[in-house]
């Protein structure tokens, strides 16, 4: 019995030579499990997706078989005769973070400029570190600020003389109320910035002082220096600085609530009140009391989801395209 | 070659980074259409020079100069010249090659002349063929001009960078170890290329590689610890140098 198993066994170990005979796989028991566990985790987050998206389709599907796709583009919401619409809610939340992007994305990206190319060291830790800080305070703290010092100045003083300059723009009619999308956008605009020039900081960093050196070589001046080797480069990371931002925008609820004046109105001017996705969800779910008042909602909740999954996607699809374009070209 | 027409010369020139002296008193003078090699071990000082002679080893924080660069005569240094002026006419090319990686590789070399505000195209498209022609990278990249400068190889990018330092048209070309990133067939297409270069510019060139030194230059200055040991004809540094540092560098005894 004991001689032919040697025998197969020598058999085996002149073949492989100085190597181990490979172990069945249940051997590695631990790393199987942790296979397993990673697996999971990861359909896990998938199937916590589409439970979201399913959950808010069935909750609000009263919605969509009363008024149908038209639900979007409508600008009615009277809970009193169960008569809903969510296209103001969706203009609120464009418009207010579009005002936001043109106001932050100019300052960001100076600020970051100012802060990798120009500021001495010091000051730059220093600055860097306080506009990282504007990302820490709470967002009810924003709209607290909002309330009693943005909107009395933007009344009393901003508002007044855009009117009277730019009056002519329907953009710049109506009575200054203070309270309005202006205001949402302006606060929304302070909110996002840490964000994208935080990112943006870090792609200017990570553009190599040969690239300046280059430049400043072929005798570019300070700026033409910065716009050749920093931000030429840095196109598509400023891109996807500014849809992180978006996405912020598009979610923030808290702040948006306090300062713009909920009313579910689509206004040309931007001193009007209006009301965004997330603002409109935050008043009233406390009250909703009707099945309907409430599918409605969860209707808004599922409009506002969708518009972020195609911002954030669409961006996704760009920095990909941009970034293969260049990698390619490298290979 | 006497000093009887230097196109470019470099008076008592001293460098600092901080309060770190790092070359003290170096003067050498360079003839129309010579190739000047400066060489030494790591550390010596001939980078921290050779960027003193565009202005460049200013724009790192805290480096201070002192001394006098001439060229045709014109001290770069003088209180009113703009360094942007200065390194318009002297050109530099870098250890690694640094195409601008946004730019294609003709808007690469016709960088400096948007820069110098030029923007016919008919003029920008001459001097593009006509500098990677004298780059000799024309007949590798004609197909590919309107690929990014990064798509090439390192080799083609470093002939790149220079085609795009000589696009401008300067009459001295300042070359910080050009090679030193490059395979071996790489480097010989640079120092053949060195010799076609020298009948329009003065180059003046950085290397660590003695016999890079020996092939493709006239004149050979050497460096050590921060200081110009001897700067003489490169047949004379090579068989019959005049200093025992000079010999036992290039001998390899250190180095």
């Amino acid at each position: 019995m004991e001689l032919p198993q040697t025998l197969s066994m020598s058999a085996v170990s002149s073949t492989l030579g100085i190597f181990e005979r490979k172990k069945k796989r249940d051997v590695h028991l631990g790393d199987r499990i942790f296979f397993w566990v990673l697996r999971l985790l990861a359909i896990g987050v998938m199937l916590l997706l589409l439970g979201i998206t399913l959950n808010l389709l069935r909750v609000s599907f009263p919605i969509f078989s009363k008024f149908g796709l038209s639900y979007f583009v409508t600008n009615t919401w009277n809970p009193v005769t169960e008569k809903f619409g969510a296209g103001a809610f969706i203009y609120g939340t464009v418009v207010s973070s579009l005002i936001a992007l043109v106001i932050s994305v100019p300052i960001s990206i100076g600020v970051s400029v100012f802060l990798t190319e120009l500021a001495p060291r010091r000051l730059a830790e220093a600055v860097g570190f306080l506009v990282e800080m504007l990302a820490a305070i709470p967002s009810v703290v924003y709209g607290l600020w909002g309330i009693f010092v943005l909107a009395p100045w933007l009344r009393t003083t901003l508002q007044p003389a855009l009117a009277s300059t730019f009056g002519f723009l329907p953009l710049f009619q109506g009575p200054p109320y203070g309270i309005g999308m202006l205001t949402a956008g302006i606060i929304l605009a302070i909110m996002i910035s840490p964000t994208i020039s935080a990112i943006c900081r870090e792609v200017f960093k990570a553009i190599s002082l040969q690239q300046r050196e280059a430049a400043l070589a072929l005798g570019a001046t300070r700026w033409e220096t910065i716009s050749l080797a920093v931000l030429k480069s840095s196109a598509s990371g400023i891109f996807g600085a500014v849809i992180l931002g978006l996405g912020r925008a598009l979610g923030e609820t808290m702040a948006v609530t306090m300062v713009i004046g909920n009313r579910a109105d689509i206004s040309a001017s931007l001193f009007a009140p209006g009301q965004t996705m997330a603002s409109v969800i935050a008043n009233e779910y406390a009250e909703a009391t009707s099945d309907m008042h409430l599918a409605a909602l969860s209707a808004v909740g599922l409009a506002l989801f969708l518009v972020s999954f195609l911002i954030n996607s669409s961006a996704r699809f760009l920095v990909w395209r941009a970034t293969r374009k260049s990698k390619g070209a490298r290979a | 070659m006497t000093n009887l027409n230097p196109i470019l010369e470099a008076r008592q020139i001293n460098a600092w980074f901080g309060g770190t002296q790092a070359i003290r008193d170096i003067s050498i003078s360079a003839q129309p259409n010579t190739v000047t090699a400066l060489i030494g071990p790591s550390g010596c000082g001939k980078s921290t020079f050779i960027r003193c002679l565009n202005r460049m080893h200013e724009e790192v924080p805290g480096a201070s100069v002192k001394g006098q660069v001439l060229l045709s005569g014109s001290n770069i240094y003088d209180g009113g010249v703009d360094p942007v002026s200065v390194r318009r006419k002297i050109g530099m090319v870098f250890q690694k090659p640094n195409p601008f990686p946004a730019l294609s590789v003709a808007e690469n070399v016709a960088v400096g002349l948007r820069l110098a505000g030029i923007s016919k195209r008919s003029v920008l498209n001459e001097t593009v063929e006509k500098s990677l022609r004298q780059a000799a990278l024309w007949e590798e990249v004609k197909d590919k001009l309107r690929s990014p400068g990064t798509s090439l190889s390192g080799g083609q990018q470093q002939r790149l960078c220079i085609a795009r330092a000589l696009a401008v048209s300067p009459p001295v070309l300042l070359m910080d170890e050009p090679t030193s990133a490059l395979d071996p067939i790489s480097t010989a297409r640079i120092e053949e290329l060195l010799n076609e270069l020298k009948k329009q510019v003065t180059v003046v060139i950085v290397t660590h590689n003695m016999q890079q030194a020996a092939r493709i230059s006239d004149r050979t200055a050497f460096f050590l610890l921060g200081e110009m040991v001897e700067f003489d004809e490169t047949a004379t540094i090579f068989t019959n140098p005049k200093d025992r540092r000079t010999e036992h560098y290039i001998t390899g005894r250190f180095g």
